[in-house]
């Protein structure tokens, strides 16, 4: 099974790969990161079979290294995604993702009378609880959810 | 120190029990004996984005007795804004003129906004659905005063309790107060969980019942609000329990000494008119408690004392 994930996405030398990401978040979650506006080699892979998740995605990054805020930003949409760090085709480092208290500009607010919605201001909310998911947004003070969630 | 100096106002939150405390102490004592004129030079602009002629005169009340200046508008109509001007271009451009902004605008989050921007700080007086900061204190000031305290008193929230933002902003101010909360309200216009939630977590004990004629013999505060049509997705609905949610003198008759009947006004229907003869009834007089505490609130900002 190992070797088989290995051939659908290829190994890369130095870099990030980002894994257990769910299928259905991986254009999200390229997004968040602003992927699509790097020069560097980027591989991904999606609707790979996984135990857990039924299909996940997975996205190789070389050459680049996140911050933990950049990186902490994508558990919003895949708080179980894993992060290796590899040098030299080895992984040296794991990371957990762990959900920041306050979160600026990724996430809409879902009032739709809030004034983020009305001026080109960037949104800021806090999270008040993680499971379920709760936005309370910085401006108008309502609570987003899950289910009502979109990311800018 | 004072804290307060040159603070925004925008959410009840934004300001400590003490602080809370200091400007009701301070409205105390403006109300024994007016201070005379210590706003004078001071220009205050009133941007009413929204009407709310009840709100802006009791500021504009507030500011003259102390002998200030008020400049502003009273609806969007008549101001640049209709012309499509920016929230923030009018705030930028009314700070120059200004030593502090009150302001009502009908989106949520508006006065943070401005409060950000604005290099003058910034009262809010109604941002939508959201905060109404200034009312939550003239109600606090109104429940201290008649109760000699805000401590362990049986607090009555009666009618809309979902939609109702003085309600919401009442009930996080006494919170700190060991306070007991008696919500009444249609099941369609329940407090929301959130608040239940928050409560819960602080240890504070609430109750919730569908009708008051029973249990209103406990209360020392009911704070009455209006129940409107248009909040029920069935009208049906609102034609069975609209008559429910109402005060009539009668009720009044075993209640406790002590209570009051408070409510943020206008009022349509849901406090008989006969009820405003009785001792009990003290919502005018709540009015007028609002041209005090935002009295305080403006010197405390200004820091004029
Ligand atoms: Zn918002």
């Amino acid at each position: 099974m190992e070797k088989a994930k290995q051939l659908s996405v290829s190994a890369i030398k130095n870099g990030t790969v980002i894994d257990h990401i769910p299928a259905d978040s991986l254009f999200t979650v390229i997004t968040i990161l602003g992927l699509e506006h790097i020069s560097n080699q980027i591989t991904f892979g999606t609707n790979l079979e996984s135990k857990k998740f039924g299909k996940k995605a997975i996205i190789k990054v070389s050459e680049v290294y996140f911050t933990e805020e950049e990186i902490n930003k994508i558990a919003l949409v895949a708080p179980a995604a894993r992060l290796n760090i590899i040098r030299n085709y080895e992984v040296v480092e794991k990371h957990e993702l762990t959900l920041p208290d306050k979160i600026e500009g990724i996430a809409r607010c879902f009032n739709p009378t809030c004034i983020t919605n009305h001026e080109p201001i960037k949104t800021r909310f806090s999270i008040i609880s993680q499971k379920p998911l709760r936005l309370k947004c910085h401006y108008c003070e309502k609570i987003t959810d899950e289910e009502h969630l979109t990311i800018i | 120190m004072n804290s307060l100096a040159s603070k925004s106002l925008v959410s009840i939150n934004d300001f400590s029990p003490d602080e809370i405390e200091r400007i009701l102490d301070m409205a105390s004592r403006f109300e024994q004996s007016p201070p005379g004129k210590i706003l004078d030079s001071k220009v205050i602009a009133a941007l009413f984005f929204e009407p709310s002629t009840r709100t802006r005169l009791s500021f504009e009340s507030a500011v003259n007795r102390l002998g200030g200046r008020i400049i502003g508008f009273a609806e969007a109509g008549t101001s640049s804004v209709s012309k499509g001007e920016s929230l923030k271009d009018t705030v930028l451009t009314v700070s120059n003129y200004s030593d502090l902004i009150v302001m009502r605008h009908s989106i949520e989050g508006s006065a943070r906004y401005a409060s950000e921007i604005s290099p003058v700080p910034v009262i809010n007086a109604g941002d939508g659905s959201n905060q109404h900061p200034t009312q939550t204190l003239l109600d606090l000031y109104s429940i201290q005063k008649t109760q000699g305290t805000l401590d362990g008193l049986n607090i009555f929230m009666v009618g809309d309790l979902k939609y109702g933002r003085t309600v919401h902003s009442l009930l996080m101010a006494l919170s700190n107060y060991n306070t007991t909360f008696n919500f009444i309200s249609p099941t369609e216009l329940r407090m929301p969980e959130e608040y239940k939630l928050f409560l819960e977590k602080k240890g504070i004990k609430y109750y919730e019942h569908d009708d008051f004629t029973e249990i209103i013999s406990r209360a020392d505060i009911v704070y009455m609000t209006r129940v409107q049509r248009e909040r029920f997705s069935d009208p049906l609905e609102y034609e069975k329990v609209k008559n429910i949610y109402v005060l009539r003198k009668e009720m009044l008759a075993n209640t406790k000494e002590n209570l009051k009947i408070l409510h943020p006004l206008p009022r349509v229907n849901e406090i008989d008119r006969d009820v405003d003869d009785s001792p009990k009834a003290y919502y005018f007089e709540q009015a007028l408690n609002g041209v005090y505490v935002r009295q305080a609130i403006i010197s405390s900002i200004l820091d004029v004392l």
